[in-house]
């Protein structure tokens, strides 16, 4: 159902039938040395050609990945995005429709949903998936919670290796709740599996990897999805959503909750958000998982329909003995996912993989035949990787950008031991000639 | 309303029927009415302790979901099973196939501190 707003004569017999002159009337319980008198300090007002030239200077004061190169990474990705995405979800029947707890008016939305909720699964190979939370880094403090009062424990264990802004939402979370968040080391580029089996013990609610992690590399997680079990502790992973199109699906190697960014799957960068938390789950957890859930029924005419289940898991209903507050959810970057994952399908996904997999490959192998540069790590990696440089990296990283490329993350930010790395990334979008661009500019500096 | 005379009843709406040392838990017919469709019901692990008036597990509706209260304190040495797929017995039949747990009771003199089928009848009117 599309949006249909008032106009100012359904206002007008809007108040007239609650029996008030104006909308003003309706402050009357304000006392009216609060409300503010004057005229508020706001610039005139400015016709559609004069905003659009005035929003249009203040873009261009940013560079962007249409007139730049983009080598960036970290959790956010400059992947393709066919034009149907944006044309389906500009339709106004999703655009503007909001949550659709009226099923009888809301079929599309629904369905649409289950369809994304079963693509989930089917890419995860989970039991469950709920129809999304806020973003990669909420997710896994989603996925603290439910572990935490699964289990009854209250100890969690989250890789160095895992996108440091993600540990930093779980460790917001944790506060106030009475769950020690501890960060486990890594090392020669992945999670330190010593350390990691020193720190489990019959406390631990959760163990926590990013696969591929944050610096782009894989992690042993069948040793960690062993170990973890070992104390009867839940294993969480982080995944590239793109990465599960050529990687083993977490469900095989144990994961009990699979989390991750959807925002690779149709939706573009838009300056940090809004992102896609994708949640996934085992079916013993399907009662404890966080958010909406659509399920398909039958009515009671007998014909199908969706409508949305499993509501007493939610805060409304089960209040403080919810495992999360959450009652939202980001549809329309759900829906760019689901018309993504349909256009492309199980081979165009997997095509996607594979080229970034290949491109990434070619880069990484170049970078390090140069003179001053070296791949920092060992281990097998997707499309990220990090380089270690001998000049400093903010030289190399400025150099770049004179030449309109944008060539990598510094990690000095990140991780102290990292300060003269930055990571690299490549995606399907980046063509030879691009590649061969910044191996250039990086072979002009030594 | 059904309110079987031999039973013992808490005010959270669970009965309670004593054999020997071991007491068997459930809810009213008044409680599955109030509720509607029952569609899970949580209950503890064998060997669990309970404890009288604390909650020892939850029983959903569709929209509802609501504590079960321990009749009386002791160790659970039964769990209806049947529950697990067939939620829907609680609504069936809640004083027979629909009982919950059974209990070996610590303290049977806490059974006093509950009512029996009339001052139950009368709340519930």
């Amino acid at each position: 159902m599309g949006f249909v707003p008032n106009t100012k004569d359904d206002q007008k017999a809007m108040l007239k039938k609650i029996g008030v002159e104006k909308f003003e009337d309706l402050l009357s319980d304000i006392p009216p040395e609060l409300l503010f008198q004057g005229d508020l300090k706001l610039p005139q007002p400015m016709s559609e050609m004069e905003v659009m030239t005035h929003l249009r200077d203040l873009g261009n004061k940013n560079e962007n990945c249409e007139d730049n190169i983009c080598f960036l990474g970290g959790g956010a990705y400059d992947h393709f995005i066919p034009a149907a995405v944006k044309h389906i979800i500009s339709r106004p029947e999703f655009y503007t429709a909001y949550t659709p707890y009226q099923p009888e008016v809301s079929q599309g939305t629904l369905q649409a949903i289950y369809e994304y909720q079963s693509m989930i699964c089917e890419l995860t190979g989970m039991d469950v998936a709920n129809d999304s939370v806020y973003d990669g880094g909420s997710a896994l403090a989603e996925a603290m919670l439910l572990a935490c009062g699964y289990t009854r424990r209250k100890e969690i264990l989250v890789s160095a290796a895992v996108n440091p802004n993600y540990v930093e939402i779980i460790k917001t979370y944790s506060v106030g709740r009475d769950i020690a968040v501890k960060v486990i080391d890594w090392v020669d580029g992945a999670t330190d599996l010593n350390k990691l089996a020193d720190s489990l013990s019959e406390n631990t609610a959760a163990v926590i990897v990013q696969h591929p992690n944050f610096f782009g590399y894989l992690e042993d997680v069948d040793e960690i999805s062993e170990l973890t079990h070992k104390f009867g502790a839940l294993f969480v992973t982080s995944n590239d959503p793109i990465s599960l199109a050529i990687l083993k699906p977490p469900s095989e190697y144990g994961t009990d909750i699979v989390t991750g960014e959807g925002q690779s799957l149709g939706n573009s960068l838009n300056f940090g958000g809004p992102y896609l938390g994708i949640f996934a789950a085992t079916k013993a957890l399907i009662r404890k998982i966080p958010g909406r859930i659509v399920g398909r029924t039958l009515d009671r005419q007998g014909k199908d329909g969706f409508v949305l289940t499993l509501q007493t898991r939610e805060q409304h209903i089960r209040r403080e003995k919810a495992t999360s507050n959450i009652c939202s959810n980001e549809a329309l970057n759900a829906l760019a996912a689901t018309v993504y994952m349909a256009l492309m399908g199980k081979n165009g996904l997997r095509k996607v993989a594979d080229l970034c997999l290949q491109k990434s490959h070619y880069l990484a192998g170049k970078i390090n035949e140069l003179n001053g540069f070296e791949q920092k790590f060992k281990r097998p990696f997707f499309k990220e990787f990090v380089i270690a440089s001998e000049r400093p990296v903010q030289d190399v990283l400025e150099k770049a950008m004179e030449q309109k490329i944008f060539a990598g993350i510094h990690l000095a930010g990140f991780d102290a031991l990292l300060k003269d790395s930055f990571l690299c990334t490549v995606t399907e979008k980046r063509t030879r000639k691009e590649m061969d661009k910044l191996i250039h500019i990086l072979g002009e500096l030594f | 309303m059904q309110v079987p005379s031999e039973l013992l009843y808490t005010e959270e709406h669970e009965w309670l029927s004593i054999d020997g040392d071991v007491a068997t838990v459930g809810i009213s017919d008044y409680a599955q009415g109030e509720l509607g469709d029952v569609v899970f019901v949580e209950l503890p692990e064998v060997g669990a302790t309970v404890k009288q008036f604390e909650p020892f597990g939850t029983i959903e509706a569709v929209k509802a979901v609501s504590d079960l209260f321990a009749p009386d304190s002791g160790e659970v040495v039964e769990v209806n099973s049947v529950l697990n797929d067939a939620p829907e017995t609680v609504n069936k039949s809640p004083y027979e196939e629909g009982w919950m747990i059974r209990i070996k009771m610590s303290d049977p003199e806490e059974a006093k501190q509950l009512m029996d089928a009339d001052a139950y009848k009368e709340k519930i009117s």
